[in-house]
């Protein structure tokens, strides 16, 4: 996958991946040995791999392994913490995530997450655990993050939840890639560095 | 609201504007680059035909993937992959000016021991790294973060990052540290205290008598473990003890220049009258030797203490998340982690692989034989570090012992090369993360610990009580 333009990200739909348990690290999510590639291409393949994976190396009863197709990421507490690596949401996005749902993230992840246009919504723990047991019950059923209205969509009916105001703006307005506009500022970089004792003046 | 801490006014002070999105843009004052996390980004601004804003102001370093024997070190590497990231670092760097301490210089290692070490970290900066443990600059009074791919990118193009302002807690430590107590104890401690995720969405401040009085390699060593309670950056407000430390240092300000670069240290430092959002105390006094019991750096007990009883947890979450650790680790009810039978021993990392870590585990082993049953494995932090060590005699302790005393790298913290933990194994390890299958194999277990209950751990080959060892004072 290319790295997408700046576009709009008001809403993602689809169907629900429901992975339960606080602390989700990201050497869970993707292994440091799938980090020896210069690309992110192939990260999609390694996303969970040994938590998907009973001893004798086949698949076990995983979410990724179970909810394939699935697009809206349905987490619970301080989910992706450790280590900062991007390989992580890249091997989320790859595998076909499209948004996160939680009851919070990790910062770093989250930051990462906006990197990607990947929305990480916040509810509390009442509301994730029911729309993970909706999902488990009903697989199929379509799920609606809405970025703008900061709710989701499901069985009829509409959830208050909540993203972080900076990703929500960015999303919505489609200016979640921040090298241009930092870039465009690059007189007042200069001026605030200058300013500084320890950079040499240039 | 935080007011007038050091965090405030590092931050104001590296403010260059705000965004259409409401986040700061701010300058990163000090950027530094590794081989795992960069190449994508260097590919990005390739792309966009952009250049590295402030090459004068990034370094870079191997470290994750690197061999740490010294045959291993020759090129090419005998692992395709590790060798095409080394390159791909040394072509990036060299077409770019951006000074590398490559695998072959005498100052390569650990992004985070070397910049310390070589006087690149100072007081009143902004540190970023495309590393979560870049929260171990703080130790000098600095803003350290990690930072995702896509960050590195926005650092190599605009020297900056786009951020929020966090909220501030100061974590005040009083008492002192009794014999066999170290630095890593401290951070277990607040850790298990305020809990993995407790510091999203904060800073941590450090301070207190215990933080006052531990060496700059101590603050290193808290600030380090910052992330693994959720927080992205931690400080100490810098002192006599940073200047020090600073002074004389290859990059650190000249004498001509010192005395301007100390006002401009004393004026960021937390005022008297700093508000900060929260303050929790932790008392030093008494803490024994910490280690972790399960599959996060929250799991934590006083070695001499049974680990946690999961039949008294209310929350079912935390009891599911217990048990599995229980199940990882092997543990029954009532257990103590002394006894706790260990096959490897590690020492070394971002956050415990500095020359004060060494003498302290050498003092443990001086005379000692390491366990039969037990590798041994003392990885440098840096290059310099070793050859500080090596110059001391202390590798030769190290070797009689029966540790392998190896060059500088990550190593076994998350075995990118082939120091890797086996299936079924027990590491004891000075290293940060106890995650399932960190240091190598998925069934492979760690306990994190200080470097002295590393060293006493292969000597035994079991986890044991440090205190009243007379190597370490009683």
């Amino acid at each position: 996958m290319a790295a997408r333009d700046t576009v709009e990200i008001r809403r993602v739909t689809g169907t629900g991946v429901p992975l339960r348990g606080n602390d989700v690290d990201t050497d869970q999510i993707m292994p440091a040995r799938f980090m020896k590639e210069v690309t992110f291409d192939n990260m999609g393949e390694y996303v969970f791999y040994d938590a998907r994976r009973d001893d004798d190396g086949g698949l076990n009863d995983h979410p990724f392994n179970e909810y394939k197709g699935g697009s809206i990421l349905v987490v619970n507490k301080n989910f992706g913490c450790g280590s900062s690596r991007e390989h992580a949401p890249q091997g989320l996005m790859r595998w076909g995530i499209r948004g996160v749902i939680g009851e919070s993230f990790a910062e770093i992840f989250e930051d990462n997450c906006k990197s990607l246009g990947m929305p990480a919504m916040t509810a509390d723990q009442e509301t994730v655990e029911e729309l993970q047991s909706f999902v488990e019950d009903d697989p199929d059923a379509g799920l609606e993050l809405d970025v703008e209205s900061e709710v989701v969509v499901y069985d009829g009916t509409e959830v208050d939840v909540a993203i972080d105001g900076a990703m929500q703006e960015a999303l919505v307005e489609g200016t979640w890639d921040t090298t241009a506009v930092m870039r465009s500022n690059i007189d007042r970089v200069r001026d605030t560095a200058n300013s500084l004792p320890y950079v040499e003046d240039r | 609201m935080s007011r007038n801490t050091l965090y405030d006014n590092v931050w104001e002070k590296h403010k260059v504007a705000e965004l259409p999105n409401g986040q700061d843009q701010l300058f990163i004052g000090l950027h530094l680059v590794h081989e795992v996390t960069s190449p994508q980004a260097f590919g990005m601004i390739r792309e966009r035909d952009l250049e590295v804003a402030f090459p004068d102001r990034t370094f870079a370093t191997t470290d994750h993937i690197v061999p740490t024997t010294p045959e291993g070190r020759e090129r090419p590497l005998v692992d395709d992959q590790a060798e095409n990231m080394l390159q791909a670092l040394e072509r990036n760097t060299s077409e770019s000016g951006i000074t590398f301490f490559g695998l072959d210089g005498e100052k390569q290692g650990i992004t985070h021991v070397v910049a310390p070490e070589l006087g690149l970290s100072q007081p009143g900066m902004t540190v970023a790294c495309g590393d979560s443990h870049t929260s171990t600059h703080g130790a000098f009074g600095s803003i350290g973060v990690g930072i995702g791919t896509t960050q590195i990118r926005d650092v190599l193009a605009t020297g900056c990052i786009a951020a929020e302002k966090q909220k501030v807690r100061r974590i005040e430590v009083t008492g002192s540290l009794g014999d066999g107590v170290y630095a890593k104890d401290v951070i277990l401690k607040i850790i298990t205290d305020l809990g993995v995720g407790g510091g999203v969405g904060h800073v941590y401040e450090y301070g207190g008598e215990a933080i006052r009085t531990l060496g700059m390699e101590g603050r290193l060593a808290v600030c380090n473990m910052s992330i693994e309670g959720g927080a992205r950056a931690g400080y100490v407000n810098p002192d006599e003890t940073t200047y020090e430390y600073l002074k004389g240092r290859e990059y650190a300000p000249s004498d001509d220049e010192w005395d301007e670069y100390v006002e401009y240290w004393e004026s960021i430092r937390s005022s008297e009258d700093a508000e900060y959002d929260d303050i929790v105390e932790v008392d030093a006094d008494g803490l024994a030797p910490m280690v972790t019991w399960g599959i996060n750096p929250g799991q934590v007990v006083s070695v001499d203490e049974p680990i946690p009883d999961l039949d008294a947890m209310e929350d079912d979450t935390a009891r599911k998340a217990a048990r599995k650790a229980f199940e990882h680790m092997g543990h029954s009810p009532g257990d103590t982690m002394e006894g706790y039978d260990v096959d490897v021993a590690f020492l070394g990392t971002c956050t415990n692989g500095r020359l004060s870590d060494f003498r302290e585990a050498a003092r443990v082993l001086e005379g000692r034989e390491v366990d039969d049953d037990v590798w041994a494995l003392a990885v440098p932090g840096s290059e310099t570090v070793r050859t500080q060590c090596e110059a001391e005699g202390l590798d030769e302790v190290f070797r009689e012992a029966g540790f392998e005393w190896r060059r500088a790298g990550c190593s076994m913290c998350l075995a990118m090369n082939n120091d890797s933990l086996g299936a079924g194994e027990v590491c004891a390890s000075s290293s940060n993360r106890n995650f399932i299958g960190r240091q190598g194999d998925k069934d492979g277990r760690t306990v994190l610990m200080s470097p002295a209950m590393v060293a006493a751990a292969a000597v035994e080959g079991e986890v044991v009580d440090v205190r009243g060892r007379p190597e370490v004072g009683n």
